[in-house]
């Protein structure tokens, strides 16, 4: 432990002398790291080689069944032969420009959203954009208007179908949830009651039950003739869903804003909405915005749940791929790999993005 | 803004905007407003629900627990047969809900336990290990990860015909995995009762111990007494009992494996899948309650002479207990509601038999209300407990 307490050695010798001096420190101090990395190198070369050999060296991308039953690696000519079908499911195919168009300007304006959280000529397009933006996504998506075929939400699938199914669910869950929040620290104890009971059902059971729900009792919920799609369901689902946990999220940041700012709007004879919206919500909303990034996360990947109540997600449309013809069903490696790549990257990158926030927000408290 | 000024003795009647300006009289009414718009809400709904059920001639209420379930479940950990009712059906689903809950909870503690010391380890591959484990893991959404392992599990092992044994008895198929077990014996009740006789010796040594060593400093070796007295205690009833040696092994007769103890691919799928998932978010709590405790209590223990292994373990262990235990609960509540994915690679746990159910009595309503309840049953009991877990760790400040 001694060498701990002594300053770190200046990097100092050639560049031989130094990985030797790096190595000793950070790989083989003492016989038990010593055996660790041994062990370590010894587990990676069991595993590295042989997943490379199957996923490059001896992979096809052939996009036929014929060229894959050549290869002793992968087949990525399954991905490649069945791509449009993963990305935008059942969609019309001579339309699919419309989901992709879609898909980009969805993606668009979530990245625009996250990164206008930093910049504050940005932020105060974030609304106006999903304004905006929503509306197109929806005539692009349905059609029947401006000379664009009506495509009926049962054929939407794919990528475009789990970006929407989320980020709606957040964007339609943010202002709910900010009422439940607010109902829960509210000092009328009906509302709160009302807040608490909602907020902590929701949160206590699965969101496949709420799925479940959403799929089979809604119907039964509904006067006569009036009906609502499945998909249309599901989303709803998925909104109470993450009303209930952005109440939470909301909640912890309502309770770190200091007391005295209430008292200063109350000192300030502000109405309560006035000194919310004036004082309180910008501070609180401020500290909340790494947990709602979180919480799109886990919403993004909880979306492929909706596959079990019979839509075609991202994860649906893979294995609506794989049982396309039963030639292609022992592919499922490939698939589920490239389905899983896909949800790592988007997924990493803004788990990356929101550690970042959080370190930038935490910056300014510290001055 | 609040309250007209009025000076005492001014009998002069508020008006009705006087009132309506009042705090407290609005508190009121708000409430009275929501309230009532969630009554209404509620009536409208129910109003129509019956009106549809009557319509679909649909009787309403649990009246259908009691029929024949008239469906096979393939495992089951207590008597049941096509025969038995919907009521012991659901029962059978809470069970395996409960069996692979408590099975991934322990399995992910341990895992992530190990993964979120890794990622602090000074060993540099260990720690770049553990980080691409826990980033690759939970990135991907864990439905996909079950469809993953229920895929590869049939796929990479051979036909029971070509079994794997990779230990003597133990038998590696596409249907799964079969483990001898003991055939029932007297001797196992036995062992049993003498398990729960060393746990309760273990209990008041352990006080004995803690006494003696606030009193006087000395430790008393508890780790290895308490390995030893449970051991020798269950070994003894084990010679009592008369020993005995009888397994039932698994074997291939006719074209499946008889004997034995089936671990299914639906299972295995899923406890593997949870376990994985969960793991990554238990390593990062158990990283960051390691974080928490402070530099100076490294260097307390330093200062004492502690081996910095016995340091982790006696010191800073403990200490990132008390931070880790509620986020660690809302892991083990994640990995217990997450558990109803199994209905999607077809492992009967609530959620599936609920399903099957549903679709078979057309109970929709009522069969999502058992399953919510018990989900919203086995939260709150995990949050009880690890309340009371929490409040025992607590620090005892005076």
């Amino acid at each position: 432990m001694s060498e701990n307490a002594k300053l770190p050695p200046l990097p100092v010798g050639t560049f031989v002398e130094r990985s030797v001096t790096w190595s000793k420190k950070n790989l083989f101090d003492g016989w038990f790291n010593t055996i660790l990395t041994l062990g370590s190198v010894a587990f990676l070369l069991w595993l590295i080689p042989p997943i490379i050999e199957w996923g490059i060296i001896n992979a096809t991308l052939t996009p036929t069944i014929e060229g894959c039953a050549e290869a002793t690696g992968a087949c990525w000519g399954f991905v490649n032969a069945n791509l449009r079908l993963i990305l935008f499911g059942t969609y019309p195919y001579d339309e699919q420009w419309r989901p992709l168009l879609a898909m980009i300007l969805l993606m668009g304006i979530i990245c625009a959203s996250l990164g206008g959280v930093k910049y504050p000529n940005v932020r105060k397009w974030i609304i106006p954009m999903w304004v905006i933006g929503v509306p197109i996504i929806a005539i692009l998506m349905w059609g029947g208007v401006l000379g664009l075929t009506y495509v009926q939400n049962s054929y939407w699938g794919g990528l475009p179908l789990t970006l929407i199914l989320s980020s709606i669910g957040i964007v339609f869950a943010f202002p709910f949830g900010l009422l439940l929040a607010l109902g829960r620290q509210s000092n009328m104890p009906a509302l709160r009651t009302l807040s608490v009971v909602y907020i902590e059902v929701i949160r206590g059971v699965p969101l496949i039950t709420v799925l479940f729900m959403a799929s089979v009792m809604f119907p039964l919920f509904l006067p006569d003739g009036v009906t609502i799609d499945k998909l249309l369901r599901a989303q709803i689902g998925i909104i109470l869903f993450t009303a209930a946990y952005l109440a939470e999220v909301f909640r912890g940041g309502l309770q770190a804003v200091p007391r005295g700012q209430f008292e200063a709007g109350e000192s300030l004879a502000l109405s309560y909405w006035q000194s919310m919206r004036l004082i309180i919500l910008p501070q609180a909303l401020r500290l909340v915005i790494p947990p709602t990034v979180n919480s799109f996360i886990s919403m993004f990947k909880d979306t492929t749940l909706v596959v079990i109540i019979g839509l075609f997600d991202f994860l649906g449309t893979v294995k609506l791929a794989l049982r396309s013809d039963p030639a292609w069903t022992k592919y499922y490696v490939e698939g589920y790999t490239f389905a899983a790549a896909i949800f790592f990257l988007i997924c990493f990158s803004m788990a990356k993005y929101s550690a970042y926030l959080e370190k930038e927000l935490r910056k300014g408290e510290r001055r | 803004m609040s309250k007209p000024q009025n000076a005492p003795g001014d009998v002069r009647s508020k008006s009705l905007v006087d009132y309506l300006n009042d705090e407290n009289v609005r508190a009121v009414l708000y409430q009275i407003i929501a309230i009532g718009l969630v009554i209404l809400a509620g009536w409208y709904l129910v109003s129509n629900t019956l009106h549809n059920l009557e319509k679909q001639n649909i009787s309403t209420g649990y009246g259908f627990l009691d029929l024949e379930a008239s469906f096979e479940i393939s495992e089951t950990m207590i008597d049941y047969s096509a025969k038995s009712d919907y009521a012991s059906a659901l029962i059978v689903g809470l069970l395996n809900t409960v069996k692979v809950s408590v099975l991934g909870i322990v399995l992910c503690t341990i895992i992530g336990i190990i993964f979120g010391i890794a990622r602090l380890s000074s060993n540099w591959i260990v720690r770049k290990l553990a980080t691409v484990y826990v980033e690759t893991f939970r990135n991907i959404p864990v439905l996909l990860q079950l469809f993953f392992w229920y895929a590869l599990i049939p796929a990479a092992f051979p036909h029971p015909r070509d079994a794997l044994e990779p230990l003597p008895g133990v038998l590696l198929t596409s249907r799964g995995m079969y483990l001898p077990v003991p055939l029932a014996d007297n001797a196992y009740t036995l062992m049993g009762i003498a398990a729960i006789i060393a746990f309760v010796a273990i209990y008041f040594i352990k006080k004995w111990a803690t006494k003696r060593q606030d009193a006087t400093g000395q430790p008393f070796p508890m780790l290895l007494t308490g390995i030893g007295i449970f051991v020798g205690l269950v070994f003894l009833a084990y010679l009592i009992g008369g020993a005995p040696t009888e397994l039932s092994t698994p074997a291939l007769k006719g074209f499946n494996i008889q004997g034995g103890y089936n671990i299914s691919p639906e299972f295995m799928a899923v406890l593997i899948g949870l376990t994985v998932y969960t793991s990554t978010y238990v390593a990062e709590v158990v990283r960051s309650g390691i974080q928490a405790v402070s530099s100076g209590q490294w260097e307390a223990a330093d200062s004492l002479g502690i081996k910095r292994s016995v340091a982790l373990r006696k010191v800073i262990l403990p200490q990132s207990m008390r931070v880790a235990i509620p986020p660690l609960t809302n892991q083990y509540l994640n990995l217990t509601k997450n558990s109803s994915l199994a209905v999607a690679v077809g492992y009967p746990d609530l959620v599936s038999v609920s399903n099957t159910t549903m679709n078979q009595t057309g109970q929709a309503i009522e069969a999502i209300s058992i399953f919510m309840s018990v989900y919203l049953g086995l939260s709150l009991l995990t949050s009880l407990f690890m309340n009371w877990f929490n409040n025992k760790m607590a620090l005892v400040e005076r």
